[in-house]
Formats: structure tokens, sequence, C-alpha cells
């Protein structure tokens, strides 16, 4: 009797032989092992560094200082030191507090001094230098969309801090970049009900926008969402970005027959607008019959504390307040406040969120290859960290979440008690498709391991 | 016409700014042949003076109040300013309200010293070297010095109001006899402007009608006789520069109310009140002043919508343009001097 039943002939070697392969593959190919092939600053040691590129300089260097700290926050609450913070309630379990896969956080800092060339240059610097696997942060759109691309080119994920633009994930998206903050269609779709119900359906208004990307974006989206109510768009004037006293563009207005002031201006051309707005009477003017009334569609606690007292009544949007009462959102300002002395921004928040669903997603995929990151990013849904059940959507990198419409407080009891929230707008409302016309143009691309 | 009227009233209060910044630059450049590129910081730290004082003013004591809790949800600690529990709340806050006026007299010594330190410490040794490293090392003085006030306060604007009594808007148009609600200016501008008006007077009347005044006049004139009549000199545009530092500061001051202070605000002023200095003429006083209400009146009309979108950019550039033509056809500036960097 033959222990070999058929003849061995050269099409039956390879059948086993391709059988045998897919066989001894199969581990890899179905888990996320398989991203561990060659990727760009794959960490060997027992460490691994992020790169925090945040404006140290410059006209943001206090939002810039705020995500800091929330980094620093961030990296104490993975390396399991600290009281854990938002780990405690974040929906997802695979984090341990040791750190991620194993390997002790480090992390380097840059200065993108809010200039598109100076941020690129820091994120390459901490890329190349000193081996960051992933760049993080920023207070610019301009930053924001520079940096994705720079890492995108490079091989490492881009996890976008405070920016507000379309154009992040509309048609400069890329594959290894995503953003948890929200952005300017959001704020005019979460906006519009709320200023129907205040204001009325039938309203003038004038817009005053900040010649910039971010500005057109902000103009577009508030501007379509409230004519859809029936508001009438009157004038809409571009205000140069260098521009410090808005006078001569305020004082037009007063002549329009605008019953609204809508002002697309973020930093200190908000602080600077809105206080001249005040100065020449606008809020005490009636116009139409109707209370002259302003607006500002991008609100942060740090640039109404510049505006000081001309805040008070008027509506704005915002991705996350302190003041919020879900378990995540008291998680995190009580151990930033434990640290800090103070609650947390909405540019900390972003930021912080933004290094635990990154360190998430690598513990999820099993490594620190981008694409697995991707892979493990695209599509996840979570919870507990401050904004409702979110969704990172696949298509375009984008969080979809609640989005909150705040108004200045008329009497805040102290100095970070400056807004209050009027509405938490669900996701379901802010949620547009991902060939929405104001995001068109661009492609995501494929993922680049850099390797 | 509203509209014409509303942007004169606008560029004066701008004009009043630059031209009281170009007064110091041309009191400098005139007594000590410098072009000082961190006199944009002067006006910077005045704008710091108010901040500061109004922060000195609202230092507080902490009480606990157990009724109240802070977002940790810790008992609250409330903050009462000293000068309230001195004065009583009224007359503390009253005190507290008015600091930006207050402010004034607080930064006139502060202002003079920092201009003494500045041109002792470090600018008379460029003296006698070209203009080039004269605005390299000024330039650097003036990021430093903003970099010092960014360290101290933050990169954040810091809303620093005026006192209530001048917070609304006088109904010009209502005033004039025209529809009510369509001109309105608000108060602490004029108040800018009318400040802006009698510093400048006080600068041309002490150089005028003193005897300190007279012999820097004639230093400027012809430095080298002055010396050899046995006056001083040197040490009279010291105080000159002083003087040029105070008026700085108090246009800062002053302007605090209208913009939030920023680190970054004198920069933004400094290089159009040069191009206001070149147009007004080098060296020339009332050419400063006059260049500079003119200046910032175009700078108002150039914003206008209107104008805009009939030729785009233009109110970025505005200043720029009437430099160029101001410069080709009177190269001297509108009151330049003969003589004056033309050696």
């Amino acid at each position: 009797m033959s222990l070999i039943r058929k003849p061995l002939n050269r099409r039956s070697i390879l059948r086993a032989g391709a059988l045998g392969g897919t066989a001894l593959a199969m581990p890899t190919i179905f888990t996320s092992r398989a991203w561990s092939a060659g990727y760009l600053n794959e960490p060997t040691g027992s460490t691994v560094t992020l790169g925090f590129n945040v404006p140290q300089t410059g006209p943001y260097a206090d939002e810039g200082a705020d995500e800091l700290r929330a980094y620093q926050l961030a990296v104490e609450h993975l390396n399991g030191e600290g009281d854990g913070g938002m780990l405690n309630t974040f929906s997802s379990k695979a984090l341990k507090g040791n750190g991620i896969l194993g390997k002790k956080v480090e992390f380097v800092t840059g200065d993108t001094q809010t200039k598109s060339d100076a941020a690129r240059a820091s994120a390459k610097s901490m890329i190349e230098k000193d081996g960051a696997i992933m760049i993080t942060g920023g207070s610019s759109s301009g930053v924001a969309v520079a940096v994705q691309a720079l890492c995108q080119e490079a091989g490492v994920i881009f996890m976008a801090g405070l920016t507000h633009s379309n154009d992040t994930t509309g048609k400069d998206k890329k594959a290894n970049g995503f953003r948890h903050f929200f952005n300017s269609y959001m704020s005019g779709a979460a906006l519009a009900p709320v200023l129907k119900n205040a204001y009325g359906d039938d309203r003038k208004a004038y817009h005053l926008t900040a010649d910039y990307n971010w500005g057109y974006t902000t103009e577009q989206a508030v501007r379509e969402s409230t004519e859809a109510l029936g508001w009438e768009t009157v004038e809409t004037v571009k205000t140069p970005l260098a521009a410090t006293d808005f006078s001569a563009y305020i004082t037009p207005v007063l002549q329009s027959d605008a019953d609204v002031l809508v002002l697309n201006h973020y930093g200190g051309n908000m602080v600077n607008s809105l206080t001249n707005a005040v100065q020449f009477g606008l809020r005490d003017k009636q116009v139409n019959g109707k209370n002259f009334e302003i607006i500002v569609p991008l609100y942060s606690r740090l640039m109404a504390k510049g505006a000081g007292e001309n805040v008070k009544g008027i509506f704005g949007s915002t991705n996350w307040h302190w003041s919020l009462q879900d378990e995540g959102s008291k998680a995190f300002v009580q151990s930033f406040g434990q640290k800090y002395g103070f609650p947390p921004s909405q540019a900390a928040h972003t930021t912080y969120v933004q290094a635990l669903l990154y360190a998430d997603a690598c513990e999820r995929a099993g490594t620190f290859n981008p694409c697995g990151v991707v892979e493990a990013l695209e599509g996840f849904e979570f919870d507990g960290l401050g904004n409702g059940k979110t969704l990172y959507r696949a298509e375009d990198h984008q969080c979809f979440k609640d989005v909150l419409v705040v108004k200045g407080k008329e009497n805040p009891s102290s100095a970070f008690d400056l807004l209050e929230i009027v509405e938490v707008t669900p996701a379901a409302q802010v949620t547009y498709p991902p060939d929405h016309p104001q995001f068109a143009g661009g492609a995501l691309g494929t993922c680049n391991p850099g390797a | 016409m509203d509209a014409i009227l509303l942007q004169i009233l606008n560029g004066l209060d701008k004009g009043s700014a630059y031209a009281l910044i170009a007064l110091g630059l041309t009191l400098i450049f005139g007594t000590l042949g410098v072009v000082n590129f961190a006199h944009g910081a002067l006006f910077m730290i005045g704008a710091f003076c108010a901040v500061t004082l109004s922060r000195l003013l609202s230092l507080s004591f902490v009480t606990i109040d157990e009724t109240q809790k802070d977002f940790l949800g810790n008992p609250l600690k409330v903050e009462t300013p000293y000068v309230e529990a001195w004065f009583g709340p009224q007359t503390g806050s009253a005190i507290i309200d008015w600091a930006v006026p207050l402010a004034i007299l607080f930064s006139i010594p502060i202002m003079a010293l920092v201009g003494l330190f500045m041109e002792r410490g470090l600018i008379k040794y460029f003296y006698k070297r070209p203009h080039a490293d004269q605005i390299l090392v000024t330039f650097g003085l003036a990021i430093v010095l903003q970099e010092i006030i960014k360290y101290f306060f933050g990169a954040n604007p810091i809303p620093t109001p005026a006192p209530d009594v001048f917070s609304g808007s006088l109904d010009f148009g209502a005033l004039v006899g025209m529809d009510p609600n369509v001109i309105i200016y608000p108060y602490w501008r004029i108040v800018y402007f009318l400040f802006a008006a009698a510093i400048v007077g006080a600068v041309f009347a002490f150089l005028r009608f003193t005897t300190f005044g007279m012999v820097v006049r004639a230093g400027m004139a012809d430095r080298q006789t002055v010396g050899l009549l046995g006056i001083n000199i040197d040490k009279r545009f010291t105080v000159m520069f002083a003087l040029a530092a105070v008026v700085a500061g108090l246009a800062g001051v002053m302007y605090a109310p209208i913009n939030s202070p920023n680190y970054h605000m004198g920069m933004d002023f400094l290089v159009l009140s040069f191009v206001v200095v070149v147009v007004g003429g080098m060296g020339s006083l009332p050419g400063a002043v006059l260049a500079g209400f003119v200046l910032g009146i175009l700078e108002s009309f150039a914003s206008m919508a209107q104008v805009v979108a009939l030729l785009p950019g233009i109110n970025q550039i505005i200043i720029y343009l009437v430099a160029i033509v101001i410069l080709l056809t009177r190269p001297r500036g509108l009151m330049g001097r003969k003589g004056v960097m033309e050696s």
C-alpha cells in the first residue's frame, strides 16, 4: 500500500503551495497585524513619540498654550498617571493606561506661529529629526490644510486641532488627516433654527468677512443657512486679515437697510470688529422696526474674554463648552481644572480628544502603521468624550456630533463664565452628504505609510 | 453726504493716532537723527500702562462663599477689589471705571523712564551709525519689547473699557439736522480726537514758547552752532526722546478702549506711521500731523464697500499709493524741509 495516494505532479505542488501560503497568511490578512509592515518612524524601543504642533508665538499663542496643556494631560492619562480623565468615560476600552501598545508616550513640540510655512517646517522637523509618528494641533485652517498635506506626503497621521473651515475635510481632505472639530457648515446649520426662533424669518443680514479661506466658507455656510430661512443678504464685505480698526467697515452698516450684522471673524479680528460694532451703537439701534442684532458664527471662550462685556447676548456656535454636564465633559473639566486651576477651552478639549482617539485607534489596530490607524478611525463610532455619540465618517474623515449654540452671558458669575449654552443641536441636524456643494472638489486618496 | 461725513469722522480718530505716533517719530528724527522703529512699541507699552493700572486698581482679596460653587464644585472664591473695601463699593468701582483716564498720569513717568532707558541704554550708541543699522537695532528692540509684553500679558487682546459715561455714541446726524441713527459716532473717539489735538497743541506750544523748546528748535536747525554756544544740546535731545516716548505712550493709553490692547498693536501702527512721516516730510512736525489726519481719512474712504467694489484691494494699498504720488510730485513730502536726509 502506498502512502502516497495520488502521484505528485507540478500542478498539485503548486496548488498545495498556494493553499499553504494562504493559510499561513490568513491570520495577518484578517487581523490588523498586516499593517506591521514597514512604515515611517516605526517605534522600535520602549517609547513612542507624538508631535504637538501648536501656535506658541503669534496671535493664537494663548490657544496654543491651552492646546499644549491638554496634550500634556492626555499624555499623562495615556501613560497611566493622574486621574485618567476621559479615559474613564470613553466608550472604547482599548486604552489601558500603559502608553500606546505598551510603549510609553513621549512628545515633542513645534511652534506653528499660525503661519503655514512655519507650521510645515516645525512638523517636518518633528517627523524627520524627532521621529514623531503622529502630528497634531494647530489653531488655524490655513495651517491645518498645509500640515495635513505635509503629513500625507510624509506618511504620518495628522490629527487636526482647532480648524473650522469646510475645506479641511472638504476640497483639501487627505487620507492621513482627521478632524474632530466642527466646521463652518455645521455652524450655519446649528445657528439657523435658533436665529429664526430668536429673531424671526424676515431679516436683512450684512456680512463682514475675514478675507481668507475660513472667512469665505463661514460666510457661505451662514449665508446659505439663513437665506434658507427667508433672510435676505444685503451685503457681504471682505475685511483684511490685518485690519485692527473696523470702524470704516462698521459705519456703512449703519446706512444700509440691514438689521443683522454677521461677523465672520475669529481671534483678534472678532474681538476688534465686535468691540467697534458695539461702540458704534449697533446694538442700541432699531431698523425696520426691529432691534439690530449681531451674530458671531464661531465663538471661543478665550476670544469672548478679549471682547469683554461686548459679547453679552450675542449668538454664536462652539464645538464644546466646559459647562456641559455629560460624564466625559465633567471628567475632563475636573482633571484639567485640578491641574491648571481654570477650565479648559474648546481648543484644549478637541486636542485632548484627538490625542486619545489616535492612541485608541493604534490600540484597536494593533499597530502604529498609519494605514492601520486610518482603517481603525474610519467609520469609528464612540461616546463619552464630551460631545455625545460621535462618528468619524470614513468618506471625509470628519467627526459628526452635536454642535453647541451659545450666547454671551448677561450676568457672568466668574471670569470663565462668559458663554451660556442655548441649544445642543443634534448631530443629525448638522450632518451633510459627503458630496455637498460646500465640500466639493478634492479627494481623500489613499493612506500613505511613508515607507 | 452722510456716508462721506461718517468716513471723515472715522478718519479723524485713526488719523489722531497716526499723527501722535508720527509726531514722536519726527521729534526723534529731527533732534537725534535716529530712525526709531521701536516707536510703535512705545505706543503699545502706553496701552499696556492702561491695562496695568486697570489690573492694579482691580487687585482683590479673596473670601470664600460657602453658598456658591466654582467650576470644580468647590466653595466659590469671591474676589473683592481693595479699592472697593477701602473707599466703599461706589467710589471704589468708580475709581476702577476711570482706570484709563487715570492711566494718563500713571503712564507719563513710566513712558519718560522707558524713553530715557531706551535712548541712554541703546540708541545713543547708534547715533553715528548708518540709518540701516539704526533701523535694525530699533526693530530688534521692538520685537524684544513686544515679546516681553506677551510674556506677562498673553497674546489675546485684553478689554480695557472707557469709563461708563463715555460708553455710548453721539447721534451726530440728529445734531446737525439729518436723519437720526445714521451718523453715529462713539463718545470715546471724540474724546480721543480732542485729546490728540490737545497733545499736539501742547507739544507745539512747548517747542515754540519755552526757552527749552527754542534751544531744541535751534539744535534741530543747526546742531553744531548751538553746541559752539556752550549749550549741551545732547542732554536736551535726550529729554526730547523721553518726550516723544511720552507722546506715543499717551496715544496708546487713550487708544486702549478703542481696540483691546494686544502685544502686536504697535507693529500694526508703526509702518503706517513711518509712511505718514515720509508723506508729511522728514523732520516736519506740522507735516507729520497733517499727513496723519489726511492719510487716516483717505484710509477710511478707501474702506467703503462702494470703493472696494470698484477697486478691489484699494483699502490695503491706498496709503502707499498716496505716498508714491506725493513723493513723485513733492519729493520732500507735504511740508518737508530742505536739506533733511539730502546730504
